[in-house]
């Protein structure tokens, strides 16, 4: 750019506008980090529902171990009995705050708030939910009294942040918990007389929670999440500065602090505090001492992370969350101050950070360590470690499956040691029960399946009661998959008794639901295996089917459905005593409850008897005909999959479809509206196609033929899907004369107005035509004329699709003997051997193909001559499919009638075929070498060898590798001896590569003509003796090779004296290190011992077996021990007479061997 | 076995070698040797008839005694295990 007045010179110019542009975007674009997006993917907690986050709100509760003996008097902390009321009292908060709710809602759908929420709503109001609340917290304390325990604080309880109530209420909440801790039996310190310790001095008017937190007491209950929602914001990004940290950034003079107007109390929403209890575990972190660079660190203020920890070494990776976690391992520390508890507790830290953050062999050492130490550690210790890190909201998988492996091992070790933990941990793992990957699923219930082993089951029964009848719906699902695992793992028998008193709880329908749904689950887990306890799975929760609450009635429906779809096809005397209430459901329920019973149906049925399941689908067919106007989705499927289960049972006669069921059927369904979603469309032609095993063909596409000519093309899709189906499976025998003219008219019809290019319609095109065979001769000059036309299209895809049709067509209209049809077509598709779409070319090359196969090579027109030469440059196109298409055709003209074509012609082609062993697609390359073959055999095999054994000086290596093939191909077909002189004169050459190849050559010739070997094993002794003593390690691995296969296929023929020699030139060869050279040395010596019988091999082994350098005694042993896997009866004869060796009481002597007649 | 083989193939040969019984090692005593020897010798006698039939007439004994006498030989061999002292 020039300044604004400099003359203008003529010849300078500036890029255009747009192109600058592009690189100012360029530039912006450099910093954005591609990888941003999955790095937020990879993280558990970012990609998961709202529902499966729920997790982060639970709360763990230490469990107390009933099998440890009492000392002192002392009561059990944390007992069953102290979990029970925890949960009963939370159930009640529950239910208060809905009340609270409901009442608000009524009071808003009557006009009541008029005023501003934030006035004071009217006193009489406040009154009556105080009250309410304070009778609620009244009546837990008097149950509290009655059991006499002690009371455990729940301040962790995360009370309705709801904006609606107002701070009054808040007062009289706040006044009844009070009063509450006021009668509580036990004192204790309560959060308001704890007063920060260093507040006083350097207070600023926005007190820190941080500081607060430190003097929080120990909490017998700990929220094992830190990262819960309410304390998120707590994170080091808009969490309030602390005093530290403001000192720090403001100037020491100019500023003073202000104290606090008297009578000022921080606003702090108390339920918050809890997740402090934790803060020795790590995540919420304390900062104490004065090392500058963990605080900084545990803030996020140092933006470089270390990799290089002091006393851990250097890690793969190390996020901002695990400095917060790790901030006690991160300083340097004297570690004479510690105590022992601290030193554990660091140890601990180092060895998970390892594990978590380590590359693999610092992770595999690390994870053998803490399995050894896990007992000298304590459960204690190490669950407090280990849980918190699994509720980090950042986790990501790969870091959750190491904590988890780590929990698994942990577990062993610790046994019943993990009693009071088993809480904890279940509350950490239940999530991946839920979890969207399987592994994750199949992880959780490995470990779950442990912890009862460990934990015994009366314990995890007191444990997981609690949960049973938790308010939250989440708690009681994953509780309910725990407890199947449970069963899984200690038996379904113990754990019945427990069961059936859960499905019959009078106390909430909580528990029933809940209990309903372990069987569910045990069904579902379990499988085949529920078969033996089927009728007391079934006993269990039968009752449930006549509850009063729906949920619990549809769960029961659901979990019927679940044992009897694992019990199929047996058992179904076990379902006697609910096939009354289920069909008598199905008349009284409606919407979801029905829906389940039905599925419940869906799955008896099929276990029934002939007759049985006749009259029970007679039963509910009436209510699946009316719910067929459903406009319920999840309802559709429903009756779409009972329809399909019905009409799969043998009682069911196709009379009775007919007439009954498909009318409606095909009424309500056969519509174009469920075309459009996906799994409608998948289900309804399922069902269809099922229907139509018993309704027959002709019923079926008779009813759905006409809609061949529908307007919606979806819609013709799933016609022609569903009749592709149809007819594959039940032939087209049973079509009548009208019904085909319908059915290849709508083929033809829906074939030819198809816009968009899938499989279907050809596909159903073309099995509808072979299912035809003969009798779509009237229509096949509609048809070809069809194609004739379409291939002159001007789009691509339709002349592909044309060409594709007729690759399909071609066996069909040979067996209906229109030859004359047959040679148009393959002129038209000669002439369209200019494509210039590769596609469309590989499309029409393969109909080419697939016409020259039906024809044969002698009638073929084009004649195969004129054909041939035109392939030629089409074989340089690099386009896979083409190349696969035309390197078929060669090969099969190659194969079938090489004779028409001048051998110069062929000796083109075979320079061309060189260019297709660099392609990437196996198949191509297989079929270019084969091809090899064939025209070796037509040619006779010394040109197509010499361009062969030339193409061993190329450069790359995969190109060489299949010329080696090749020409071990053309040594197949034309007899060893026509090549094998010649490979052996190739080998003089002296350059690497061609030797080299001509050596591997050797070995796939040698492996491919097997026992002929003995003819020519004499000749290729000399070359042999040269590779085995080449300085080049390739050529001793390969001629190694050749000598394993020379081996294998001369054994028992008598050459014995060749090979020994060959083994005496292999032999040293066995302390090679290289892993391809040994594994090929070691292969040679196997096969040695084939061909020359294992007592030679043992005598040459007995020299180094107590060598005195171990490194000749691990090679022989491991040459011994191949030999004696392989032969170690045929070794008897040869041992050694060791009887010298005799001493004291150890006779040596093989005195059995001694003896004779 | 060398460092250089260890994360190769050949690991796994010498895992898979080493889960049979009479298989040995750099570092198997003479002992444990022969008596895989005889062993494999009795059991290799014990599982051809014939050669059981003409031991058992080289002995004057009845075949299932014979068998029976090898079978048992076969608990220890060669005598108890000399005491390590060596080292």
């Amino acid at each position: 750019m020039s300044a604004p007045n400099s003359p203008r010179l003529v010849d300078s110019f500036t890029a255009p506008k747009e192109i600058l542009q592009e690189f100012a975007d360029l530039a912006e674009e450099e910093n954005v980090d591609p990888f941003a997006e999955t790095a937020s993917k990879r993280q558990i907690a970012a990609r998961q529902s709202d529902y499966h986050n729920r997790r982060f709100s639970r709360v763990a509760q230490e469990s107390a171990d009933a099998f440890k003996p009492v000392e002192d008097g002392m009561e059990v902390e944390g007992g069953y009995k102290e979990a029970m009321r925890l949960a009963r009292l939370e159930q009640e908060e529950a239910r208060v705050r809905r009340a609270i709710e409901e009442k608000e809602r009524q009071d808003r759908e009557e006009g009541k708030m008029k005023m501003d929420l934030d006035k004071t709503p009217p006193r009489a109001e406040l009154e009556d939910v105080a009250m309410e609340l304070a009778a609620a917290k009244e009546l837990a304390n008097s149950r509290d009294a009655t059991s006499g325990t002690n009371r455990k604080r729940r301040w962790d309880v995360p009370e309705p942040a709801d904006e609606n109530v107002d701070p009054n209420k808040t007062d009289k909440n706040e006044w009844s918990k009070e009063a509450l801790e006021a009668s509580a039996p036990k004192k204790r310190r309560s959060r308001w007389d704890a007063t920060p310790a260093e507040g006083a001095v350097g207070e600023t008017p926005k007190k820190s929670r941080w500081d607060q937190a430190a003097v929080i007491p120990e909490t017998p209950m700990t929220q094992i999440i830190m990262n819960a929602p309410g304390i998120m914001q707590e994170d080091k990004h808009n969490r309030y500065l602390s005093d530290e940290e403001l000192d720090a950034i403001l100037p020491a003079t100019g500023y003073a602090i202000v104290t606090p107007p008297p009578g000022y109390a921080p606003m702090v929403a108390p339920r918050k505090l809890m997740g402090a209890p934790v803060t020795e575990v790590g995540g919420f972190h304390i900062q104490e001492g004065s090392d500058a660079a963990a605080v900084a660190a545990a803030a996020g203020l140092a933006p470089e992370l270390p990799t290089e920890i002091p006393g851990v070494g250097s890690l793969a990776f190390f996020k901002a969350e695990d400095a917060q976690y790790f901030a006690k391992i991160l300083k340097e520390e004297d570690e004479t101050e510690l105590s022992v508890d601290e030193m554990k507790e660091r140890k601990i830290m180092r060895l998970l950070l390892k594990i978590k953050n380590g590359t693999p062999p610092v992770r595999k050492t690390a994870l053998r360590q803490i399995t050894d130490k896990a007992r000298e550690f304590g459960a204690g210790p190490l669950f407090d470690k280990i849980l918190p890190l699994l509720m980090e909201r950042t986790l990501e998988d790969q870091e959750r499956h190491l904590l988890v492996k780590v929990i698994d091992r942990v577990l062993y070790k610790l046994d019943d040691l993990v009693r009071p933990y088993v809480h904890k941990i279940l509350v950490v793992i239940e999530p991946l029960l839920i979890d969207e990957d399987y592994y994750a699923r199949v992880e959780g219930r490995e470990i779950i399946s442990n912890l009862s082993k460990a934990a015994g089951l009366a314990h995890m029964i007191s444990t997981m009661r609690p949960d049973i009848d938790h308010a939250d719906e989440y708690v009681r699902n994953t509780t309910a998959r725990a407890f199947s695992v449970v069963a899984s793992a200690l038996g379904i028998p113990s754990l019945l008794p427990f069961l059936k008193a859960v499905c019959r709880s009078k106390k909430s329908w909580q528990a029933r639901h809940t209990g309903i749904r372990i069987v569910q689950q045990i069904a579902i887990m379990m499988g085949c295996a529920v078969l033996p306890h089927l009728r007391n799975l079934v006993a269990c929760i039968a009752h449930g089917l006549q509850d009063e609450q729906q949920k619990v009635r549809t769960m029961t429906a659901l979990g019927l459905a679940a044992l009897a779809e694992a019990a199929a096809p047996y058992g179904i005397e076990s379902f006697d005593e609910v096939l009354k209430p289920l069909w008598l459901g199905i008349r009284l329920h409606r919407g979801k409850g029905l829906a389940a019973f039905l599925k419940a149906i869906g799955f008896i049925i099929p276990l029934m008897d002939p007759e049985y399941a006749s009259y029970y689908t007679k039963e509910v067919t009436v209510i699946l005909i009316r719910e067929f106007q459903t406009s319920d989705e999840e309802m559709k499927k429903i009756v779409l999959k009972v329809v399909k289960q019905c009409a799969a049972t043998e009682g069911v006669t196709p009379q009775y479809i007919k007439q009954d069921i498909l009318p409606d059927f095909f009424r309500a369904f056969w519509v174009r509206r469920m075309a459009l979603d996906r799994r409608n469309y998948r289900q309804v032609v399922e069902t269809t196609v099922e229907l139509a095993q018993k309704a027959g063909v002709s019923e079926i596409v008779g009813r759905v033929v006409n809609e061949l000519k529908d307007e919606a093309e979806p819609y013709r899709k799933m016609v022609m899907e569903t009749i592709t189906k149809v007819v594959a499976m039940l032939g087209a025998s049973d079509i009548d004369e009208r019904l085909e003219v319908r059915l290849v008219d709508g083929i033809i019809y829906s074939f030819q107005e198809q816009t968009t290019e899938d499989q279907v319609m050809l596909d159903g095109f073309g099995t509808v035509v072979n299912a035809l065979g003969i009798r779509v001769k009237p229509y096949l000059t509609q048809i070809v004329s069809t194609v004739l036309w379409r291939l002159n299209n001007k789009s691509a895809k339709v002349r592909q699709q044309a060409a594709d049709l007729t690759t399909r067509l071609a066996v069909v209209i040979k067996q209906c003997g229109e030859d004359q049809l047959l040679s148009k077509l393959g002129l038209v598709l000669f002439e369209q051997l200019g494509e210039e779409y590769p596609d469309t070319l590989g499309s029409i090359i393969a109909a080419e193909g697939a016409i020259a196969n039906v024809v044969g090579m002698t009638q073929m027109n084009p004649p195969v001559k004129d054909l041939l030469p035109r392939m030629t440059p089409i074989l340089r196109n690099r386009h896979e499919k083409v190349q696969e298409a035309s390197i078929n055709l060669i090969g099969r003209i190659a194969d079938r009638g090489a004779e028409f074509v001048p051998a110069r012609e062929w000796m083109r082609i075979c320079f061309e075929l060189l260019d297709l062993l660099k392609a990437h697609k196996k198949g191509i390359r297989r079929a270019a070498v084969n091809s090899f073959g064939y025209i070796a055999k037509s040619l006779g095999p010394q040109d197509v060898l010499s361009v062969l054994l030339t193409n061993l000086r190329v450069q790359e290596r995969q190109s060489r590798v299949c010329s080696t093939v090749a020409i071990a191909i053309v040594a197949e077909t034309c007899g060893p001896f026509t090549c094998i002189p010649a490979i052996l004169n190739e080998y003089r050459t002296a350059e690497l590569n061609v030797r080299t190849g001509c050596l591997k050559a050797l070995t796939f010739v040698f492996e491919y003509i097997g026992p002929q070997s003995a003819y020519y094993c004499d000749s290729v002794v000399t070359m042999l003796e040269d590779a085995l003593t080449d300085r080049d390690l390739v050529h001793r691995q390969t001629a190694s090779v050749i000598v394993k296969h020379i081996a294998l296929g001369v054994a028992g023929m008598g050459c014995e004296d060749s090979m020994m020699h060959l083994m005496n030139l292999v032999w040293p060869n066995c302390f090679e290190t290289s892993p391809h050279v040994i594994g090929a040395v070691m292969d040679a010596i196997e096969a040695m011992r084939v061909c020359l019988g294992p007592g030679v091999l043992l005598s040459y082994v007995l020299q180094g077996l107590f060598h005195p350098a171990r490194k000749v005694r691990e090679v022989y042993w491991r040459v011994y021990n191949a030999l004696y896997l392989g032969a170690s009866d045929a070794m008897v004869p040869f041992y050694p007479d060791l009887g010298e060796l005799s001493e004291g009481q150890n006779v040596y002597d093989r005195h059995p061997m001694q003896m004779f007649l | 076995m060398s460092s250089e083989l260890r994360y190769t193939a050949n690991t796994q040969l010498e895992h898979l070698h080493a889960r049979y019984t009479g298989t040995g090692h750099a570092d198997l005593t003479k002992y444990d040797w022969i008596t895989h020897q005889h062993r494999d010798t009795l059991t290799s006698i014990v599982g051809h008839p014939s050669l059981l039939s003409y031991l058992a007439l080289a002995d004057g004994e009845a075949i299932g005694r014979t068998k029976f006498e090898m079978t048992e030989r076969m608990l220890q061999p060669c005598g108890p295990p000399p005491k390590k002292d060596e080292d």
